[in-house]
């Protein structure tokens, strides 16, 4: 057994396999592993309801955005219909869990694929197209799911709602928000990883080669559309599970809900976070999921002085929520995940700062 | 037959407003390579502008009309000023998304002010409809195609014939050689910011004369916008007239038909399903510029 490794007070990197570590010492598996235990275990005992759903919101948020960072933080695409794939995988979730009476771990997976392939469809004319015309052209692809969501009667039942019947695993039932918390924590646990590990590989290197200059992808053999549309697939899984996870948390899919709006939330997510780093959709999520209810109570003590600030709540949040994103693009445009880098650095050599 | 004409004749006169609006958006588009989503917002502001003055100051309505619009033209060189600015060479998700927290802003300050419900607005013209053969139209919708019709005139006329709008055409062509004739490009971003957003407030006071004001189908139009100058290309002004005329008729037939058979709600999808059509056939529409790449 050897020892544990503490920050080093240099470089000492000989080897590729320490330039590629996800922890360089010890310090990071530790906190990691205290932080977990903590949030797993006295969290839910801790927290009241409200603080938990808050949690499990932020919890879907965080996979979601992930999703998203994958595609246009890593791979360079920019898409305004992950909400409508997020739609996707809530509706798929459904119709597997009402009408084929699949189990809860069965349904997750699949209702990714679902997603994915939709996804991936959509992404098809990301081979001639990119840029701003590949972000007009996933925005089709929003309102067109919308559509289906709202008219294919018979397989989403429309405005009507579509009932999800409970999650199982095993025997056990997963209702309330407590056990929700364990399943949606596991879940942003694992994609996490899995995002992680990608980004670290062929494929991940792929994709950010594209992203930083897809020409000069193309001319050192990365065929561009394949990977593109593997990113497309991939994005849209992780959004899928996102979305089949909210299926079983709210228990019933309407269509309202994957609007416009969610896909535009997810982007800001990506951006008040950071943009192409593995944490930043965790910060963002938090931000944007945590922004409205910080204005929902703010509003109420402030109800007080002004009576109608409780009803013009929805513009207020609007308003900040844009102010926020405008704010991030001028003021940090790498998001918060930059911040806490430099922070870090910032401190590593603290009080000796050169 | 005569069902066919009505919903042709009602299509272009809804697709001329698109026409409008997608007049500014391509205009910035051409000049400073911006992809506005806030065009919507610029609408209902222009409109909802329009209302407020006239009945806070109890000018009459024409005079309102106009200090909105130039109301929306000064909103436009601010916005130029103190978002767009600060992210010239950032990446193309940033420019986005800048144009998207605007339109959150946007949003927000309009339902803060006036709500979601609807508005009447004041009619300039009589509201008994005409007979033309067996068209029944009414004289808003000719009003409001006439008033299209002359800002496109105008707009020819602007780009051919005046100095502002031919040195915007030598800054969408290629901006180092039309920096290095004198043209300042930064006075040309501002001028197609406050055009265009002045256009959209045009837009909006005929959209409220046609279907009264109600923010959320004001802002809707912003994103119909995307169908029409994709179909037309979007850095043609031609381009944006005609496939802003093309999608109005497109949608009001897919309403008139396909409604009945599908149960509702084609109008709003169709004009997307014709976008993705466009974007995997003929990706930079009718009359855009191709692109070609040379690595």
């Amino acid at each position: 057994m050897r020892g544990f490794i503490f920050s080093d007070c240099g470089d000492f990197k000989i080897r590729y396999e320490q330039e590629a570590a996800i922890f360089p010492n010890d310090v990071g598996r530790l906190a990691l592993g205290v932080f977990l235990i903590a949030w797993f275990l006295a969290v839910p005992m801790l927290a009241g309801p409200y603080l938990l759903a808050l949690a499990n919101l932020t919890g879907i948020a965080v996979i979601g955005a992930t999703g998203l960072n994958l595609l246009t933080g890593y791979t360079g695409q920019i898409t305004i219909g992950h909400g409508a794939f997020m739609g996707v995988g809530a509706y798929a979730a459904a119709v597997l869990a009402a009408r084929a009476h699949l189990p809860f771990l069965i349904v997750i997976p699949l209702a990714g694929l679902a997603a994915a392939g939709v996804g991936a469809f959509f992404g098809i004319p990301s081979l001639r197209l990119k840029g701003l015309y590949l972000a007009i052209a996933t925005l089709a692809a929003q309102f067109i799911l919308e559509y289906v969501f709202l008219h294919w009667d018979w397989l989403t039942r429309g405005t009507s709602g579509f009932p999800v019947p409970t999650a199982r695993v095993g025997r056990w039932a997963v209702t309330g928000e407590r056990p929700f918390f364990w399943v949606i924590g596991a879940g942003v646990v694992l994609i996490t990883w899995l995002q992680l590990n990608l980004v670290r590989t062929r494929v991940g290197r792929a994709f950010v080669a594209i992203r930083d200059n897809d020409r000069a992808a193309a001319s050192i053999g990365i065929p561009l559309f394949g990977y593109k549309l593997l990113a497309f697939f991939l994005s849209a899984f992780m959004v899928g599970v996102a979305g089949a996870l909210y299926a079983y948390y709210i228990g019933v899919v309407a269509p309202g809900r994957f609007s416009l709006e969610l896909s535009i939330d997810y982007l800001a997510m990506g951006i008040v976070g950071g943009l192409g780093t593995v944490l930043g959709p965790v910060y963002g999520a938090v931000v944007i999921t945590v922004l409205p209810e910080i204005l929902r109570s703010l509003s109420q003590t402030l109800s007080g002085v002004f009576p109608n600030i409780t009803t013009a709540l929805n513009a207020l949040r609007d308003v900040v929520f844009g102010i926020v994103i405008i704010a991030f693009l001028i003021f940090e445009p790498e998001g918060l995940a930059d911040r806490w880098r430099v922070l870090r650095a910032y401190f590593k050599q603290w009080p000796f700062a050169y | 037959m005569t069902i066919f004409l009505q919903l042709v004749v009602t299509g272009v006169v809804v697709g001329m407003v698109y026409a409008l609006a997608a007049l500014g958006f391509v205009l910035i588009y051409k000049a400073s390579r911006v992809i506005n989503f806030a065009q919507g917002y610029f609408l209902a502001l222009g409109a909802f502008g329009a209302l407020a003055i006239a009945q806070l100051t109890h000018l009459p309505f024409i005079l309102a009309v106009i200090v909105s619009i130039a109301g929306g033209a000064l909103l436009g060189l601010l916005v130029e000023r103190l978002l767009l600015r600060p992210m010239i060479g950032e990446p193309v998700i940033g420019v986005i998304m800048v144009t998207i927290g605007l339109a959150a802003v946007l949003r927000g300050g309009i339902l803060l002010a006036w709500g979601a419900g609807n508005f009447g607005f004041p009619q300039l013209l009589p509201e008994a409809p005409l007979a033309l053969g067996p068209l029944i139209v009414s004289p808003v919708h000719l009003g409001a195609l006439g008033i299209s019709l002359a800002f496109l005139a105008v707009f020819a006329f602007f780009f051919r014939n005046t100095t502002l709008g031919v040195a915007m055409r030598a800054v969408a062509d290629d901006q180092q050689a039309a920096q290095s004739l004198g043209v300042s490009v930064r006075r040309i971003y501002a001028a197609s910011w406050a055009i265009a957003a002045g256009v959209a407030a045009v837009a909006g006071v005929v959209v409220g004369s046609l279907n009264g004001l109600n923010a959320s189908a004001l802002s809707f139009i912003g994103l119909k916008v995307f169908p029409a100058v994709i179909l037309g290309g979007l850095d043609s002004v031609p381009g944006a007239v005609i496939g802003g005329v093309t999608i109005g008729v497109l949608e009001n037939l897919a309403g008139g038909y396909l409604d009945p058979l599908v149960g509702g709600g084609t109008k709003e999808v169709a004009p997307f399903v014709a976008l993705v059509l466009v974007l995997m056939l003929r990706p930079y529409g009718l009359f855009g510029t191709v692109e070609i790449e040379r690595v």
